[in-house]
């Protein structure tokens, strides 16, 4: 993928040379928020029901140890078959392994960014397997050859007439059909086919229960349902933060996922998942892929709270103003920023920078992480580890020299504002990137320091 | 009481306007004002850039510059924010403390601790108000469209004391201008554009101004303004509540 080579600000210039589409992107997303700002505005309590969740999760990450051998104990109780996974690559081997012994090439696929993350789906093409995606959403982005641009709303940065098109070339719609009943209808049909064909079903994980070692999966589809109820094997990924304590926790956290998401009270099924049924087996893989290591990084352990509604990038003006392809890592905007310098902090030194520090995402956040002051605290671990670009590293020294020095800064300045009157064209060009789409500001003729030199006895 | 005044460093050099203003509100409403004239930049550009361990010779100087005031007063809620929650001084811990429990943005130091019930100001235009970010989300100058929780506004309740002053409804109330600091130049494309869509409500919505707590908003709507060949001035509120000169 060519994005690999391309930090943020470069993709984000590359989406915002078709400015209607950025204006549709925007409003799009932005009609979401409102939805939710609509939804969460009817629950009085909302804000409590926000703390409660994040006190649940602050538990759930200082007792992760306790809570993840007692779930293994109870799930296995129940005739759950638990793995463990350190990383992708185990992660992927695990589903492999579970394919093979079964014989069998190919797999339905639900709900899951987890398996975005770990890049399970061309691990399983490289060997040979099958993989169908059941979710339109992810189904559609499956099809057009590219990684989810948004965890909830995989598909979101794509217009229906392009759906249409997609839909025409791989499922054989009409040219330019592009009504989405229709299309609906049509990927229905095409998934019943291969519910009814697949033995083997993975779906994610929303929330594994410590207490009772079920989990539940909230799917608005029900291709969730539908994938593991059809199959002899039901494969559960789940990244280890999933816990939580008890049962009645759902209380809580099911009232906050879909009003944080989508503006729904709660997803269309939320459903529970305890055992296999006689005969059958249901698989659960708990996965670290650099959890532990976030866990142990005190300022950044609380973004393992994330319950993935989605309502960051919703509101984030920067991500619905840059696409999630931007981001170049599988879970784009806020979120995505501080998740990804843990994986790659080389590779994903621009994300934390991706942002104005508005704090938008900190306030919507169901779970109260503090999204924005992490972005602010990547920032100088980035940087104290190297990875700032060498001009940006010059630029800030001049400046630091300059605005510890009075002296230098007050002559610095009569100079910049002298220049800015006299010769415009020294700033007024194509290399200061400010005059691009924006004038300077029309230097006066003296600062307020040399105003209140004149006008008070100082 | 005797506050001290910090002007930040692009309001000193590009608008001096609005430091004007603060600076004789304040005066008439009874305080006794200095301009500590060493003062340089509260250290938040090169802080937001990642460089927050290079800062300690701006905050040393800073220390230096106002740990003697009653209270310290800015026309801006971003520099204030930077002040309180990240300025240390290895040497003079107890100083530097001092500064960031003291410290405030200007309108919220009117209602919160002079607590102005009127003011002689006359304004008859159609205003824009734009929530700036820090001094909003980081302040909690005035209730956050995100949050379930009672409205309320500093900044709007010092404008309703305006006379004539007619506020105009945004679409959407408090969505970020695009500035960001170094972000307006390292993000060009998505800052621009974030000014561009912020602009373009005050304008959809008849504003005749946009005013608002912080001068780099401004200055960045304003570049927009005038390149897109607008009328539409901004102001820094202090000028409105001052009167405009």
């Amino acid at each position: 993928m060519t994005n690999e080579l391309k930090d943020h600000a470069e993709l984000a210039e590359i989406f915002n040379k078709d400015e209607e589409r950025v204006d549709w992107h925007d409003e799009t997303l932005w009609w979401i928020r409102a939805k939710r700002d609509k939804s969460v505005h009817q629950i009085p309590e909302w804000e409590a029901l926000r703390e409660t969740a994040s006190q649940i999760k602050n538990n759930v990450l200082s007792n992760l140890d306790k809570y993840l051998v007692q779930f293994e104990a109870n799930a296995k109780a129940n005739g759950i078959i638990i793995h463990w996974a350190a990383d992708g690559k185990e992660h992927n081997k695990i589903v492999h392994d579970i394919l093979t012994q079964h014989g069998v090439n190919r797999m339905v696929k639900s709900k899951s960014m987890l398996t975005e993350e770990l890049h399970l789906n061309e691990y399983l093409m490289e060997n040979g397997i099958d993989v169908i995606d059941s979710d339109l959403g992810e189904r559609i982005v499956q099809l057009a050859k590219e990684p989810p641009s948004h965890i909830v709303l995989p598909c979101i940065h794509k217009k229906k007439e392009e759906i249409g098109e997609l839909f025409h070339q791989y499922l054989g719609t009409p040219a330019g059909n592009a009504d989405p009943q229709f299309l609906t209808e049509t990927a229905r049909h095409h998934l019943r086919e291969t519910f009814l064909t697949r033995k083997v079903a993975l779906t994610g994980v929303n929330f594994a229960i410590a207490e009772t070692g079920e989990f539940v999966v909230c799917t608005n589809e029900g291709n969730a349902d539908m994938g593991a109820h059809l199959a002899d094997v039901h494969i559960a990924s789940m990244g280890f933060e999933k816990i939580i304590p008890e049962r009645k926790h759902l209380g809580v956290f099911l009232r906050l996922l879909t009003r944080s998401a989508t503006g729904q009270p709660i997803t269309t099924y939320s459903s529970h998942f305890s055992k296999p049924r006689e005969g059958e087996e249901m698989h659960i893989i708990i996965v670290d892929n650099g959890r532990s290591v976030q866990l142990g990084r005190e300022e950044f352990r609380n973004s393992l709270k994330c319950i993935r509604c989605g309502a960051c990038m919703n509101t984030c003006p920067v991500y619905r103003r840059s696409g999630g392809h931007s981001y170049h890592n599988a879970i784009s905007g806020p979120i995505g920023a501080i998740l990804a310098p843990n994986l790659d902090m080389e590779k994903y030194a621009d994300l934390p920078f991706a942002s104005t520090l508005c704090g938008s995402c900190s306030n919507v956040c169901p779970v109260k992480i503090d999204i924005h002051d992490q972005l602010y605290k990547w920032r100088q671990v980035i940087v104290k580890n190297g990875y700032a670009t060498t001009a940006k590293k010059a630029g800030m020294q001049v400046m630091t020299f300059t605005l510890s020095n009075p002296a230098v800064y007050h002559t610095g300045g009569k100079i910049g504002r002298w220049v800015m009157k006299h010769a415009p064209f020294a700033v007024n060009n194509k290399l200061n990137p400010w005059y691009k789409h924006r004038d300077m500001p029309t230097p006066p003729k003296e600062s307020f320091g040399e105003w209140y030199a004149k006008n008070r006895k100082g | 009481m005797t506050v001290g005044l910090l002007i930040p460093c692009y309001v000193d050099q590009f608008y001096p306007n609005a430091a004007i203003a603060c600076l004789e509100l304040l005066e008439k409403l009874g305080v006794t004002v200095v301009y500590p004239k060493n003062q340089t930049c509260c250290g938040q550009p090169m802080a937001n850039s990642g460089f927050e361990h290079l800062t300690h010779g701006c905050d040393e100087l800073f220390v230096k510059n106002f740990a003697e005031f009653d209270y310290i007063v800015a026309p801006s809620g971003s520099c204030v924010l930077h002040i309180r929650d990240h300025l240390h001084d290895e040497a003079n811990p107890e100083k530097a403390a001092h500064i960031s429990s003291r410290i405030y943005e200007f309108t919220s130091f009117l209602t919160d601790v002079l607590k102005v019930q009127s003011l002689p100001a006359k304004f008859p235009h159609k205003v824009g108000v734009h929530q700036s970010c820090h001094g909003q989300r980081g302040l909690h100058l005035s209730s956050m469209s995100e949050l379930v929780a009672p409205e309320f506004s500093k900044p709007g309740s010092l404008l309703k004391m305006v006379e004539g002053i007619e506020i105009v409804h945004l679409g959407r109330t408090d969505e970020c201008c695009g500035f960001g600091g170094t972000f307006c130049v390292v993000e060009e494309a998505v800052s621009s554009k974030m000014g561009k869509d912020r602009v373009a409500d005050h304008l959809e919505h008849g504003a005749e101004y946009i005013t608002g707590v912080d001068m780099s908003c401004l200055m960045h709507m304003e570049g927009i303004l005038r390149r897109e060949g607008s009328k539409v001035k901004v102001l820094h509120i202090a000028e409105i509540l001052n009167g405009v000169r």
